[in-house]
Formats: structure tokens, C-alpha cells, sequence
């Protein structure tokens, strides 16, 4: 009340000193929170696989070295929602591959040149480095011995062995530059063809349920499982350079650190950093291994776990912290609205009501194509700050409607005035329900921050993320944990808050 | 003198049921009115009219000869106390604050209120030691005192009392009898006090006012209701309540 008043500018006398200004600091403590956030580096965004991964964090250390505050949003998504996070703004580079720029991109039928890529992409103000030195294109894959004992090299050389069983994955069996032109331009006789997820296909090709699949030329596991790629000897695949792609607008040093990467790494060393990083579980560390070889410094180290956790969880009390003081401020108002019933409080609830059903994921997918959102913790905070609409607002409305109405019209027959009412009796005499409402709906927006990670705004679900896709439990937990004890300390802060908020003479 | 409160050919009628029909009605200044009858016979309808919860339908409520409006019950409601069953007290608000709440509204001086609080503790028979207690650290008969206290506060020309001991045990309501009839003859004070029992009509009221299914039935003393019943329905209400004492 003081609060209010004060900001009013009306004088008070002496009612109600200490309350109010417990409200005050948790604003200020909330406002705190979410100002850091707002001082913005170079950031750097990746897609979501290991590779891009890997390479996010090269980036990250050259620019740091070179001096550049930067920031990587791990697994941001795919090409598309990466291109259009470039495009508004919400990063300033991500790791992309030629093949991809001219097919999905800018939706040439044909292959492109470098130099007609780069024109191309001119027009969208984006800039891109020169090839970073390997290719990143589909390919067949083998057994060694078996190609080895069948004398297979190339692909061409499939034509002679009918009775192989293949095993592509469903996205190779679908694509233009997949599985029916390539059997048609090297006249494939296989008849045995299956369709089976990436990760299953290695366990079959090990233990011999099927004698070929598609893999990435890159990909770490080519080497572990003692592989070997056919050469494409009819040069089908295209060619998938991997490239940086920048915002023309990002500082010219920081352009010219990534400049500095081109040509520094070929397909084994590639492969190399791949299985590190799926093996260790840790992107910075395989990127660090980069610099090493390359015999650079490499001035940022692995970022210790405890600093990791702390910038996770620091990110996730900005997202869930922010969204609900916009809750609360929204929130309350709109209860105090809707309590006086009628078609305005039907339709607030309606409204509220609606939001919640919404899933969580679905919302956010909504939300990322509005001009103003895209790829950004502006995005999570939104989402969240409509999800923590519903509990505050319903329990404003009970909490304001259960109070006896032989006491409500006591107040107006004493004479006070409508604001009076509200502000001395009617909001102190819901607090009860009003805090609880408040509470369920920080309990819920910390869960739900982390899938804010989903659309790189960070917190603690991005180990959550690269768990699930590195399939490392022991990296979930690390973000998982820390969510649900931050849960529970929320909850307990919750009852603490209780007992200073709530009016003594409620809580006898 | 003229009334201090004069209802001149007021209705009010809610969606399913009119609650009273039109009906005229003074009340004099520094006497005790008592309205009385079975319960829905709208005598609470006619108290909340007055304090302008709701507002007639046809007719006019006067204060002191002035027709009371929207516009002009904010401020006539300051002249007015008003009293219900419990005492109506804020749980959140100490006996102290709850006292005081319009009187800060208005901004009173600290000195003044401080004043006239003690000056109420003393007439309401209220411990000074009690105000800092919230109303769920105090007994029902304290509680109510209170809640006139707080009715009291601003001094006002009428007081209005709607079934305030209704709740109350037959001992703490006997003395809070007692007190509330020594206060409403020292202050002088122009009472409306509506109750359902004709024992308590009779102890308070200078008139009575009997009502029934939205109507006066009968106004006088409670001889003239006993002797002079003005309808078969008077008789058998007296008659319901014989086995109370004083009638």
C-alpha cells in the first residue's frame, strides 16, 4: 500500500509500515535480475546436432580470442529457424553448409557456385566466410571388412552386389538428393531396402542386419565403428561446404576472427572433434582441441561445470523470474477486473483459460514467426508470461469474491471510497489466495523455462537438450536437478513469503 | 422538529419477489426506532436503503430534509453509523485500525482521533489494552463493541443497527443491552435498530415499527401493539414471543 501511495505521491499516515516494502525489494531484486540480460555480444547460434555444436564453439573461442565478447546458443533448431533468427537480428552468425544455403535457402534447383552463393545472400545483408576446409555431404557406408572382402570402393561398385540389404534413414529415402536419384543415377539393383532411424541403423550395420546405410561424411561414428564411405565416383551428392554465415552489420574484427577459421579443418579432423565431443560430452572442450591442433592458444578453457551452472541457472531465473512479475502486474489487475463478473470477467477468464490449454511447445512455435518475437528470450518470457497469466488472475477473482458480503458492504457503508476499498480491505483480505496463485504459477514457470532452451534462450533446460541429444542421461540431470530443486525452492520461498505478506490478523 | 430520516412512498422489488411496497416512515431525532418482524419481512431491505446499499425503485429517502442520491450518499454516509451482526470488522486490521479506517480516510489529526478513541473506549465499556487485538482475538461481545465504536467514531446524527446482538449468549447480550441503551441515552442519539426478538424491540424502542411481507403493519409502543393489535397477524407475532418474559 505504501508502495502506491508513495509512488503516488499521497501522503500516509501510519497504518501498514513494514509490508509493502518486502513487495518493493522483490520488484527491485526481479527488475535486477533481468537487467544484465539486456547487454547484448556477438551471438552465435548453432543447430541442433553435435557438429554444429562443435562448431558454435570454435567460433566462440576465436572470437574470444581475438578479444570479442561472444555468446552461443546451443541448438537453437533448423536451418530455417536459425536463417530467420539471422535475418531479424536475434544472432549474428551460425555455422551453415553450401548444399543447404542454395537448396533450402535460397531454393536453387541446381548447384551453385561460391561466388553466386555469396551474391546471393548479399541481398539479405548476410556475409559468408570462405569454406572452412571440409564437406559435409551425404554418403554410403560399409562395413570395412565387408567392403574390404567384397572389394568395394565406390559406389559405382554396388551395381555388382544385388543381394546387399540397405538401411536409409527416412529423411535420405525422401529427398531430392536421396535414396530414388541416386539409385537412378548409378543404376542400383538392391531390391532389400529399409527405412530405419540414424542411430538404430549403426547397431544393425555392426551386427549385420543390414550391409549399408547413409551417414553424414562426417559423422564421429564412421570412425568408431570401424567404417568405411564409398566414394561418389559419379559426383551425385552435392557438394555441403562448411561455411559461417554472418550478419554483414557484425563488427569487421569480429568478421575477420571467423575469416581467420577458413581452410583450418578437413573432414578427419572434423570427424576427430565429432567423436571427441559425443564422447566427452563436452562441445567446448572438443572445440578447444581445434585450437590445439592448430597450435593457437586457446585462452578460454572449458568452462568449469559449477560456472556453467551458474549461468544456466541464472538465465532460467531471468526467464521464470521476469514473466512472472509481468504476470503479477498484469495479472492482478486483470483479476480485480474480471471479479466484478459480467461478460468483460468472463472473457478474461475465457481468454486465460484458452492460453493454458495451449501446450507449452505449441506456444512457443506460435509465437516465434510475430515480427517482434523470432528467436529470443523476449519469445520464452512471453510464452511464460501467458502462462502465469490464468493462476494469478483466477485467484484474484476468488480470493476477491469470497470475501463475506456483509464485509464488503461494510466498507462501502463506512463511506470509503472505491480505491480505498480495494487497496486497505479487499486486496489485504485476498492475499491469501492471491499469493498462492502467484506461487502456482512460479512452481510452473520454472518447470516450463526449460523449454525455453528450445528457441536458445538458454537456462537450465539447454543441458537438458544436449542430453537428450547426445542421449547422456548423466548431462539431463544436470539440468534437470538443479530445475526441480530450484522448484521446490521457489515453493518454500513462497511460504515464507506468506507469513511476511499476509496480514497477521488473516493468519490466526 | 422535523425527522432526522423520512421514507416517503419507497419501494423496492428484486427480480423475484418484491421486498417492500411502498411505504412511508419517519424517524425521529434522539429516539430509539425499532424495526421488528419475522425474517424477509423487509425491514433489513429498508435499513440498507437508508445507508444507500440499494436504492428504492420508487420514492424518495430523506437525511435531514435533503432527498439522498448517489451523488450526495458519499458524504452523508460519514453522518451515518452503521452496525450489523459480529460487528462487521476487517480480520486483517487490528481492533485500533478498524476503528479509525474512515477517520484516517478523512484525515484526522493523530491527536484528534487519539482523543476521541479513548473517549469511545470509555463509553463502549472497551479495555484501551484490547485495540492492538485482531477481531479473531476477541470475544463476540467484544467484537461488537468495536464494530459500534467504529460506527461511532465520526460522531454521527444516526446510528444504524441491524440484529447487532443477534449472535451474541444471553449473558454478554443482557449487558451489551444494557450498555447500548445507557450510551443511546447519553449521546442523545437518533437510533435505527432492526431485531427479530420483541423482548429487545420493547427494552430499546421509544416507537416500534412492526413489519410484515414487505409492508408496516403497526407503529406504537409495545402496549398499543399488545392491546391494540392492528391486525390478526400483530396478535399472533405478540403471541409467538409470550414465553419471553417481558411481555
Amino acid at each position: 500500500m505504501k508502495v502506491v501511495r508513495f509512488i503516488l505521491g499521497r501522503p500516509e499516515r501510519r497504518a501498514h509500515r513494514r509490508r509493502p516494502n518486502v513487495l518493493f525489494l522483490l520488484f527491485l531484486i526481479l527488475i535486477g535480475a533481468v537487467l544484465p540480460a539486456l547487454a547484448q555480444p556477438v551471438v552465435i547460434g548453432s543447430k541442433k546436432f553435435t557438429e554444429s555444436y562443435v562448431l558454435g564453439e570454435i567460433a566462440r573461442l576465436a572470437l574470444n580470442d581475438a578479444g570479442i565478447a561472444a555468446e552461443h546458443r546451443q541448438g537453437m533448431g533448423g536451418t530455417i529457424i536459425l536463417w530467420q533468427a539471422l535475418r531479424g537480428g536475434q544472432i549474428d552468425t551460425y555455422p551453415e553448409y553450401t548444399g543447404t544455403i542454395a537448396q533450402e535457402i535460397l531454393k536453387s534447383a541446381h548447384q551453385l557456385s561460391l561466388d553466386e552463393i555469396r551474391d546471393a545472400l548479399g541481398k539479405f545483408a548476410v556475409g559468408m566466410t570462405g569454406p572452412l576446409g571440409f564437406n559435409n555431404t551425404y554418403a554410403l557406408v560399409m562395413r570395412r571388412s565387408e567392403a574390404q572382402r567384397l572389394g568395394i570402393r565406390t559406389i559405382s561398385d554396388l551395381r555388382k552386389h544385388p543381394e546387399l540389404k540397405m538401411g536409409l534413414t527416412h529423411e535420405f529415402l525422401d529427398r531430392q538428393d536421396g535414396w530414388q536419384p541416386l539409385r537412378v543415377r548409378y543404376a542400383l539393383p538392391q531390391q532389400n531396402v529399409i527405412g530405419i532411424d540414424h542411430a538404430l541403423g549403426y547397431a544393425a550395420l555392426a551386427n549385420g542386419s543390414i550391409d549399408v546405410k547413409d551417414a553424414y561424411s562426417t559423422d564421429a561414428k564412421i570412425e568408431e565403428n570401424d567404417l568405411v564411405t564409398l566414394e561418389d565416383d559419379l559426383q551425385f551428392f552435392p557438394k555441403y561446404e562448411a561455411v559461417f554465415l554472418f550478419r554483414l552489420s557484425m563488427p569487421p574484427d569480429a568478421i575477420s576472427a571467423l575469416r581467420q577459421l577458413e581452410g583450418t579443418l578437413d573432414e578427419k579432423r572434423m570427424i576427430r572433434l565429432n567423436a571427441e565431443a559425443e564422447r566427452t560430452k563436452n562441445y567446448t572442450l572438443a572445440a578447444n582441441l581445434y585450437f590445439k591442433d592448430a597450435g593457437r592458444s586457446a585462452s578460454a578453457a572449458g568452462e568449469s561445470f559449477p560456472h556453467k551452472l551458474a549461468r544456466w541457472t541464472l538465465r532460467h531465473l531471468e526467464l521464470a523470474g521476469f514473466s512472472l512479475l509481468l504476470s503479477v502486474i498484469v495479472g492482478i489487475p486483470l483479476g480485480i477486473l474480471a471479479s466484478h463478473g459480467g461478460v468483460i470477467g468472463q472473457g478474461i477468464l475465457g481468454f486465460t483459460s484458452i492460453v493454458q490449454t495451449i501446450p507449452s511447445l505449441a506456444l512457443l512455435a506460435l509465437l516465434v514467426p510475430l515480427p517482434f518475437f523470432g528467436i529470443s528470450v523476449r519469445t520464452a518470457i512471453a510464452a511464460l508470461f501467458l502462462y502465469g497469466l490464468l493462476p494469478i488472475v483466477r485467484n484474484t477473482v476468488s480470493g476477491l469474491q469470497d470475501i463475506p458480503r456483509s464485509l464488503r458492504e461494510s466498507a462501502i457503508a463506512l463511506g470509503l471510497s472505491p480505491f480505498t476499498r480495494l487497496w486497505q480491505i479487499n486486496l489485504p483480505m485476498a492475499s491469501r489466495s492471491i499469493l498462492s496463485g502467484i506461487k502456482t504459477s512460479a512452481v510452473i514457470n520454472v518447470g516450463t523455462a526449460t523449454l525455453a532452451a528450445l528457441i536458445g534462450a538458454g537456462g537450465l533446460g539447454e543441458p537438458i537438450l544436449s542430453g537428450l541429444n547426445l542421449n547422456d542421461h548423466a548431462t539431463i540431470l544436470q539440468g534437470a536437478i538443479p530445475a526441480a530443486l530450484l522448484a521446490l525452492l521457489v515453493q518454500w520461498l513462497f511460504d515464507v513469503l506468506d507469513r511476511v505478506l499476509i496480514p497477521k490478523g488473516l493468519r490466526l | 422538529m422535523n425527522p432526522l430520516v423520512r421514507l416517503v412512498d419507497v419501494s423496492k422489488r428484486y427480480a423475484d419477489a418484491t421486498a417492500l411496497h411502498s411505504t412511508n416512515l419517519s424517524i425521529e431525532r434522539g429516539k430509539t426506532t425499532v424495526l421488528i418482524g419475522p425474517s424477509g419481512c423487509g425491514k433489513s431491505t429498508l435499513l440498507r436503503l437508508i445507508i444507500g446499499l440499494i436504492e428504492p425503485d420508487f420514492g424518495s429517502v430523506e437525511f435531514n430534509g435533503e432527498s439522498i442520491t448517489p451523488d450526495t450518499i458519499g458524504t452523508l454516509r460519514r453522518r451515518i453509523g452503521y452496525v450489523i451482526q459480529e460487528g462487521g470488522l476487517f480480520p486483517h486490521l487490528t481492533a485500533r485500525a478498524n476503528v479509525l479506517l474512515m477517520a484516517r480516510h478523512i484525515g484526522k489529526s493523530e491527536h484528534e482521533m487519539q482523543t476521541r478513541l479513548v473517549e469511545l473506549c470509555e463509553l463502549t465499556r472497551f479495555s484501551v489494552n484490547l485495540l492492538s487485538r485482531y477481531p479473531l482475538e476477541l470475544s463476540g461481545g467484544q467484537r461488537q463493541r468495536v464494530g459500534l465504536m467504529r460506527a461511532l467514531m465520526l460522531a454521527p446524527e444516526l446510528l444504524l443497527l441491524d440484529e447487532p446482538l443477534g449472535a451474541l449468549d444471553p449473558l454478554v447480550r443482557a449487558s451489551l443491552q444494557k450498555d447500548l441503551k445507557e450510551i443511546f441515552a447519553r449521546l442523545q442519539q437518533t437510533v435505527l435498530f432492526v431485531t427479530h426478538d420483541l423482548a429487545e424491540a420493547s427494552y430499546f424502542g421509544d416507537q416500534i415499527v412492526l413489519m410484515n411481507d414487505g409492508r408496516i403493519v403497526q407503529k406504537g409502543s409495545v402496549a398499543d401493539l399488545r392491546e391494540k393489535p392492528a391486525d390478526p397477524f400483530v396478535s399472533e407475532f405478540i403471541n409467538a414471543q409470550r414465553g419471553v418474559g417481558l411481555v
